[in-house]
């Protein structure tokens, strides 16, 4: 090759095709979605805990897209929910998919543990609930004081995790709002079949070869 | 809508493939040259059949400054110091960059270590090691190298490099902003996005000012051809601004669908961006050493266009199985598949290149980093293509296998690529040999070592945690605690690796520093009309 602009051009133009097949189709198919019903948009603090997991960078180690029966039992034997489909995302801008299970899926986590002193207790000192868990403490999102003030929530933790001279560990706003956040995540509404279709069905076993299945 | 989206799909795949066939067809018909000839471009009178790598070849005999030749020393005269200010900066970056990696590898198995620090916390300090090793490191070393070597294959001295030099500041400048603010918890949250868009714009323009340079300078080029590394270097200063733009538009891409612009950019960053950089300068460097041109000068026509047509459109490959239309996965899974093309074509070149050479593997350190680097590049991407098929897929996807992928993409090649190219690249820069060959062995095997290590533990460690995640009866505690011994082990491999980055910083910084003895460079600008 001797010239320089068809090698420009021929580049760019490439790009334009492979951001016309992967950018530009699937927004136009996806943006026909409208919300499910039963999906209610985050509230003011929902959102403002949303901020949170994403400043932590809770993203990179817990995913939000549970997968198929078709794909593997093991994600709704754990209970991490139905596979999920473009709607159920319909009001989540930065996206928090992920790629990373570390730790658990999390986009049903508010069905699966509903109890916000749980929550509060888990991310002080996740080793204090489970013993064998990686994920980091988050102290920072936390205040030791001497008293407890009206209003102030405070962590109940095991004997071994309170601070020592009888101090107590209350909540700051940050974690307070993230768990709002955390108790909201919430797709257990069944999905639509034209929901259904919008996902990937590539693992999802058709009907004829499971009867043929059946028969054989 | 599906049968538009079809006819669309078939039509995108029969138009790559018709296209490859113009070309091969033009090839053989000698509608484009691209011969043995245009593959000694890069060589002046005399110098084919001279192995070229001063840390490496003619220790003992004193006569062999004639490398440092009047005519090339001229050319990099012009842009010697921007390309000093990248190198410089990249090299920092890398050890701010593994650094950062390091304090992420051991957080994950020692949770509550500097926990009440909420900079680092561990989805900060992966995110900081992520974008500095690969806006910073990669990136601006990359752009660095590029300005050497683009004016060298053109026979011309670098364009404006007073412009390259504001361009190497605002690029650094937002790098480093970006960082602090990922650090303070101020991100845009999209993996690989991470900048908020406010230092993304400076790093934009710093993109502008730098490929400026490098554009201008090929279209004043006094060689009527354009060697291989030229194409891959040019298209990528094209692309990587065009990705980086229409990803980081706020406000324009939304839930899921953001997903599937997310992973058309990351992937890109990789396949249009570093890839082509690391190509590009293993093109370059392997026949220089050498002293011979590469094997098969026509294939790397196929490889550059089929790498274009086929790298493009992988991106979707990491929403397998997840709430995106079948047909965009469907797609990338293709692509991703076809990718054997453009790597094989690679390969032929470059390893058959060394391979009938192997005299020089076992002589020339910097060889051996670049070609151990380009044989990664052909690893990396046959593992990519078969861990894109949907059963693989279903087992690698959500662990830490992929991230030992991504990390035989971006180290194993890119990074060994870059470390083989400073060591043949600087002497000529500076007119000045490495002071210590030594530790260009320790370097070499402090990251060989550390990234076997990385590597085989992240690699054995997501299968066990993929076959596990697939199989309904097990556990995630009894997941979590099977990994911790991997984890050790990529800690423990990832802090060789930064060892050894640190002993390459130290030696750079000693040759940069060092006052000359001996070989002088080349004092004169000689106006160059080189052949």
């Amino acid at each position: 090759m001797n010239r320089l602009l068809p090698l420009l051009v021929g580049a760019i133009g490439v790009l334009l095709l492979a951001t016309l097949m992967l950018v530009i189709l699937p927004a136009w198919q996806m943006r026909t979605a409208q919300p499910p019903e039963q999906l209610p948009p985050y509230t003011g603090q929902q959102l403002l805990g949303r901020q949170q997991y994403v400043a932590n960078g809770c993203v990179y180690c817990h995913s939000q897209q549970p997968r198929s029966t078709g794909q593997t039992l093991f994600d709704s034997a754990s209970g991490w929910g139905r596979a999920s489909t473009p709607g159920d995302y319909f009001y989540d801008a930065p996206h928090l998919l992920g790629t990373m299970r570390t730790g658990p899926d999390l986009l049903n986590i508010g069905a699966r543990m509903k109890s916000r002193d749980w929550h509060l207790t888990h991310l002080y000192q996740p080793r204090s609930i489970f013993d064998w868990s990686i994920m980091p403490s988050y102290p920072y999102l936390f205040e030791e004081k001497d008293q407890a003030s009206p209003g102030d929530v405070v962590v109940r933790l095991p004997a071994q995790f309170q601070p020592s001279g009888g101090r107590v560990v209350v909540a700051r706003k940050e974690v307070l709002d993230l768990v709002e956040y955390l108790l909201s995540l919430d797709r257990t509404y069944p999905a639509s079949p034209e929901e259904l279709q919008k996902r990937d069905r590539g693992y999802d076993q058709r009907p004829e070869t499971a009867l043929a299945g059946h028969a054989g | 809508m599906t049968p538009i989206l079809g006819v669309l799909l078939a039509t995108s795949f029969i138009a790559s493939l018709v296209a490859l066939g113009i070309l091969v067809w033009a090839v053989a018909n000698k509608l484009i040259f691209v011969g043995k000839a245009e593959a000694s471009t890069i060589f002046m009178e005399g110098e084919i059949g001279h192995p070229d790598d001063s840390a490496s070849f003619g220790q003992e005999n004193e006569t062999a400054t004639h490398r440092f030749d009047v005519l090339r020393a001229g050319i990099d005269r012009a842009g010697k110091g921007p390309v000093l200010v990248l190198v410089t900066a990249g090299i920092l970056w890398l050890l701010i960059g593994s650094t950062f990696g390091v304090i992420a590898s051991l957080k994950l198995h020692w949770p509550d270590w500097l926990a009440d620090m909420a900079q680092i916390t561990f989805g900060r300090a992966r995110t900081l090691h992520l974008n500095i090793v690969a806006y910073g490191w990669l990136s601006v070393t990359g752009i660095g190298v590029a300005l050497w070597l683009l004016p060298r294959i053109f026979h011309t001295p670098l364009r404006r490099p007073n412009m390259a030099y504001l361009g190497a500041f605002l690029w650094t400048l937002g790098v480093l902003g970006g960082s602090i603010a990922i650090a303070s918890g101020w991100t845009d949250g999209i993996e690989w996005l991470e900048f908020p868009w406010q230092f993304d714009i400076v790093l934009a323009l710093g993109g502008f000012f730098l490929a400026w340079p490098a554009i201008e300078t090929a279209a004043r080029r006094k060689t009527p051809h354009i060697y291989v590394s030229g194409w891959y270097f040019l298209a990528g200063m094209m692309w990587f601004p065009f990705l980086f733009l229409v990803s980081n538009i706020p406000g324009l891409h939304m839930g899921a669908q953001q997903a599937t612009v997310n992973w058309w950019f990351a992937h890109n960053v990789l396949g249009l961006w570093l890839t082509p950089m690391g190509v590009g300068m293993a093109y370059y460097i392997i026949p220089k050493i050498i002293g011979k041109p590469v094997y098969s000068y026509n294939v790397s026509l196929l490889g550059f266009w089929s790498l274009a047509l086929f790298y493009s459109q992988v991106g979707i490959h990491h929403l397998m199985g997840g709430p995106i239309p079948t047909w965009a996965v469907t797609l990338s899974v293709v692509h991703s598949v076809m990718m054997f093309v453009p790597v094989i074509a690679v390969a032929i070149n470059q390893h058959v290149t060394v391979a009938t050479n192997m005299w020089a593997f076992k002589q020339s350190m910097a060889l051996r980093f670049v070609w151990i680097g380009a044989l990664m590049y052909t690893l990396s991407s046959f593992q990519g293509s078969i861990e894109a098929i949907r059963s693989v897929n279903s087992i690698t996807h959500f662990t830490h296998y992929t991230v030992g992928h991504a990390h035989l993409g971006a180290y194993g090649f890119v990074s060994l690529v870059l470390f083989g190219t400073l060591y043949y690249m600087m002497p000529h820069v500076l007119g000045r040999r490495w002071p210590y060959p030594r530790l260009v062995q320790v370097h070499f095997w402090l990251v060989v070592v550390g990234f076997s290590i990385y590597f085989i533990a992240l690699t054995v460690a997501g299968v066990l945690q993929g076959m596990d995640l697939m199989n309904p009866g097990s556990r995630f505690s009894e997941i979590t605690r099977s990994m911790i011994p991997y984890l050790e082990g990529r800690s423990i491999g990832g802090t060789l690796m930064t060892l050894g980055h640190f002993v390459f910083a130290a030696h750079f910084a000693v040759l940069l520093l060092k006052k000359e003895s001996g070989a002088k460079p080349a004092d004169v600008f000689a106006p160059v009309e080189a052949s």
